[in-house]
């Protein structure tokens, strides 16, 4: 994980997460905007697997357990995905409230791997 | 309350089960990791959080499902993952040898945003809500 890349897509994602559940409470359908922001979220989690990929391979290692970072990886990619396929499917308010609630659980989950990264072995 | 049969996977319902899909992958996951690596350290304390990520899957899935006997497995889960959360919570808090802190009911949900906490009460608002009423004879 590279740290300033981290805090970012913590930032990017709890934004995501927040704007989202605020329109669908508000009766949005979900939008190119809704949907964009989810995408965007996932898009950052593809980059952190290839970062994580990479990085123990040029010094940057994990301090805590790289297996467990990947069980977190893994399923996290999965969420936005389900999230805005169900999004497509039933396009109403609740549809836009669950990619709110998707993206505010990737910030969780990406915020927990970075302290298995760079705090959990120290 | 709803008419017999009716779907409890409406409206805000939804948000709700999305969260305790979420919930369910995240807990599950994380036990299956604890369970194959860690399983010497707190037997006891993994076994449980195994456990109650297959009874959040559980949960969400009675949650989804039609019909009156869904409805009682919903409640039953629920209720289970309430005492769970509030049980295994304080004793993580006064005997974290036997609790460690990193498993999902520990020190009430802390490591999961206390939603671990919150979930259960609002589900079980939400099965008030969506109660079956009594069939006319």
């Amino acid at each position: 994980m590279i740290e300033w890349f981290t805090s970012a897509q913590v930032v990017v994602a709890s934004a995501a997460g927040l704007f989202c559940l605020v329109l669908g409470f508000a009766g949005r359908k979900p939008n190119d905007f809704t949907l964009g922001a989810t995408a965007i979220v996932e898009l950052l989690l593809v980059v952190q697997v290839g970062i994580a990929i990479v990085a123990p391979l040029t010094g940057n290692p994990p301090t805590g357990s790289l297996a467990e970072f990947w069980v977190y990886l893994a399923s996290a990619i999965i969420i936005p995905v389900a999230a805005a396929f169900w999004a497509l499917v039933e396009r109403n308010r609740w549809s836009t409230a669950i990619l709110g609630v998707g993206c505010l659980a990737i910030a969780v989950m990406v915020y927990r791997m970075g302290q298995i990264w760079f705090v959990q072995g120290v | 309350m709803s008419s017999p049969g009716s779907s409890r996977a409406v409206g805000v319902g939804r948000v709700l089960i999305a969260v305790y899909a979420i919930l369910a992958l995240a807990a599950t996951a994380r036990s299956i990791y604890q369970l194959a690596t860690k399983f010497d350290e707190a037997p006891a304390a993994y076994l449980l959080s195994g456990l109650a990520g297959v009874v959040y899957i559980l949960a969400t899935v009675a949650l989804l499902t039609r019909g009156d006997t869904w409805y009682r497995i919903a409640w039953a889960t629920i209720v289970f993952e309430f005492i769970g959360v509030i049980v295994v919570g304080s004793l993580s808090v006064f005997d974290p040898v036997l609790f460690p802190s990193d498993t999902v009911w520990s020190r009430f949900g802390a490591g999961y945003v206390f939603i671990p906490l919150i979930l259960p009460i609002l589900g079980m608002l939400w099965l008030y809500r969506t109660r079956p009423s009594p069939v006319a004879a």
